[in-house]
């Protein structure tokens, strides 16, 4: 059984740029903890010294020629913007008061 | 118009074709097709009938002025609200992106336009495409056209429910872990994942990068096999796309001959906690396809048993980090931006407030699985397994040349069964997933109704990569003895519309 206490899930929530509510804090500790539980099985599974598959092609880089190619005009890329000014993305602040 | 929705893609793009039907009034005839009877199904999130009328005129004016067109111009198709679609809102079931209008098309839309197909309209789904019942949109509930009590499969359930309730003919997916193949299997549809890297990601929003794989559903095998041909291919826009030809999978779909084909029988994933019905019309395909001339061998596959495990720590680990694009900067939903809070509080406040609970449990999930001190355990063991799983797939396709199973271990459950349980509703996914893991073809064809309840159940085909006209033999020769046997299709719920 793999326990996952109220405080980690408040820690991973940070991490994640999630506020989450207290209710949803609590939801969510006893449920990661039941799918860890369940998905611990690849440790039982993957002993050894088996590489590790991050995809299922044996692709490596893939290039293309640097050639300029007709992309977004400065409307189309900002017209799905929650705000914008003087054609940019205007956007809350980044520091901190005290920075 | 019942005489022209109740025909086959192909049907259709051969009476247009030939100058019997016009594309305006096959896109009339969908289009009051899903008026009349998606108030029941709840198939759709956006349906643009003055934008799909303007493409299906544009089919039929290059056709007056004798241009050639392919095979499926003018017939009209629906996408899952995945692809981003440049004159359609384009939302993945979001709160996150409710009214976001895409300034570009994917690649599969942007294909499927030049092969002049008609968009009806962009197919609900659960929310990023995680989850198995369509349960998880952040806008409606998605009903089964066999009986609306029950899921539509999911994630891509708008579309297995809209080609089941003939309001459209074909309809685009993605499945990442089954969300074609498990949908098409609970709708008595025919559903494909092509070979990853077959059909290209770009202009998809991404879930889970190294599985997602755009594929067809329709009614028939031959329909899929077309709309499959019509996207697929090289795309160099996607860096994970196969520079290869596209496998003959329309050859295949006519052809459906298996005289000696080595068929392999998956021992993991047969399990006698599988509905009754389900395993009985397993096992009459089996002895079907062995009367067809097929070679039926039992094949074991001993590391799929750690296959879902695997699935629900790489694919949420792939979506933690691709989710990190909501940031409530660049487009889509802000909140709380009152000019006292920081970015980083208006992005946690957006997210929390954009995402639903199983977007945000997976977040978390991944999250967990990639961090320092838990990683090698979990994400890297996952990697592993991934591992195993593809030298299972390879050893086993040395001796056989497709093998088979179940799609799904139960038929549609009813709605809100399994909705509050995340592990009940993840084993939906048992059999489709290794085919994820490893990147190979796999295709869903229905085997008949399961005698319990008369609901169908989906027969699995699996192949090697680049291998996928070989799901299409086997399900073309399944579907054509079925079809003799009955005298129709399974594909005909409640909402089947007859010629």
């Amino acid at each position: 059984m793999t326990a996952i206490t109220r405080d980690e899930v408040a820690h991973l929530a940070r991490l994640s740029r999630l506020a989450l509510d207290e209710s949803e804090l609590d939801t969510l500790a006893a449920q990661l903890g039941d799918i860890l539980t369940a998905v611990a099985k690849v440790q039982e599974v993957a002993q050894g010294d088996i590489p590790p598959s991050s995809h299922a092609l044996p692709l490596t880089n893939v290039f293309r020629p640097d050639e300029a190619q007709p992309c977004l005009t400065p409307e189309q890329a900002l017209s799905g913007a929650p705000a914008v000014e003087e054609q940019r993305f205007r956007v809350p602040r980044i520091l901190g008061e005290e920075e | 118009m019942s005489d022209i929705v109740s025909l086959s893609a192909a049907d259709l793009g051969a009476a247009i074709k030939a100058g019997e039907i016009s594309a305006q009034e096959a896109t009339t005839a969908y289009l009051d097709r899903i008026e009349a009877v998606d108030g029941d199904v709840n198939a759709f999130l956006h349906v643009r009938r003055e934008t799909a009328l303007e493409q299906a005129r544009a089919v039929d004016a290059r056709r007056a002025a004798g241009e050639e067109q392919g095979p499926l111009a003018g017939v009209p198709v629906a996408h899952k609200d995945v692809f981003t679609t440049k004159d359609m809102p384009t939302t993945a079931a979001s709160k996150i992106l409710e009214g976001w209008q895409p300034p570009y098309d994917a690649t599969v839309t942007a294909r499927l336009r030049e092969a002049g197909l008609v968009i009806l309209g962009k197919t609900n789904m659960d929310e990023f495409a995680m989850g198995s019942s369509t349960e998880n949109s952040a806008y409606q509930v998605t009903r089964n056209p066999w009986d609306t009590d029950r899921i539509p499969g999911g994630s891509s359930g708008g579309s297995s429910a809209a080609v089941a309730a003939f309001e459209a003919p074909l309809a685009t997916g993605t499945d990442t872990g089954g969300s074609i193949r498990q949908p098409a299997a609970v709708c008595g549809l025919v559903g494909a994942k092509p070979t990853y890297g077959g059909s290209s990601r770009y202009g998809v929003i991404a879930f889970a990068s190294s599985l997602d794989t755009p594929g067809p559903f329709a009614r028939n095998v031959l329909d899929a096999a077309l709309l499959q041909e019509a996207f697929s291919g090289h795309d160099p826009r996607d860096s994970t796309s196969i520079d290869a030809p596209v496998p003959p999978i329309v050859e295949a779909a006519r052809r459906g001959d298996i005289d000696g084909l080595r068929v392999g029988v998956v021992k993991e994933l047969d399990s006698d906690g599988f509905q009754a019905g389900v395993r009985q019309r397993f096992h009459e395909s089996l002895e079907l396809l062995e009367s067809l001339g097929a070679k039926i061998v039992e094949v074991s596959c001993p590391s799929f048993d750690a296959a879902l495990s695997a699935y629900y720590l790489i694919a949420p680990s792939e979506c933690s980090s691709n989710l990190a694009r909501f940031d409530a900067m660049r487009y889509g939903l802000r909140v709380g931006d009152d000019g006292t809070r920081s970015a980083e509080e208006v992005m946690s406040l957006t997210r929390a407030q954009g995402f639903g609970p199983e977007v945000k449990r997976r977040i978390m999930l991944g999250t967990y699985a990639l961090s320092s001190g838990y990683y090698d355990a979990y994400y890297g063991s996952a990697q592993q397994v991934r591992t195993l799983i593809k030298r299972d797939f390879d050893a086993a396709f040395e001796n056989v040349d497709v093998l088979v199973s179940p799609t799904t271990p139960t038929t549609a459950f009813p709605i809100g069964e399994r909705a509050e349980d995340p592990m009940a509703m993840y084993l939906a996914d048992l059999c489709t997933i290794p085919s994820n893991l490893a990147g190979n073809a796999a295709l869903s064809v229905p085997c008949g109704l399961a005698p319990e309840d008369g609901l169908p159940v989906g027969l699995q085909i699996m192949a090697p990569p680049l291998a996928d006209d070989r799901t299409y033999r086997v399900a073309a020769a399944v579907e054509r003895a079925l079809t003799d046997r009955d005298g129709a299709l399974i594909a005909r719920s409640p909402y089947a519309v007859n010629g």
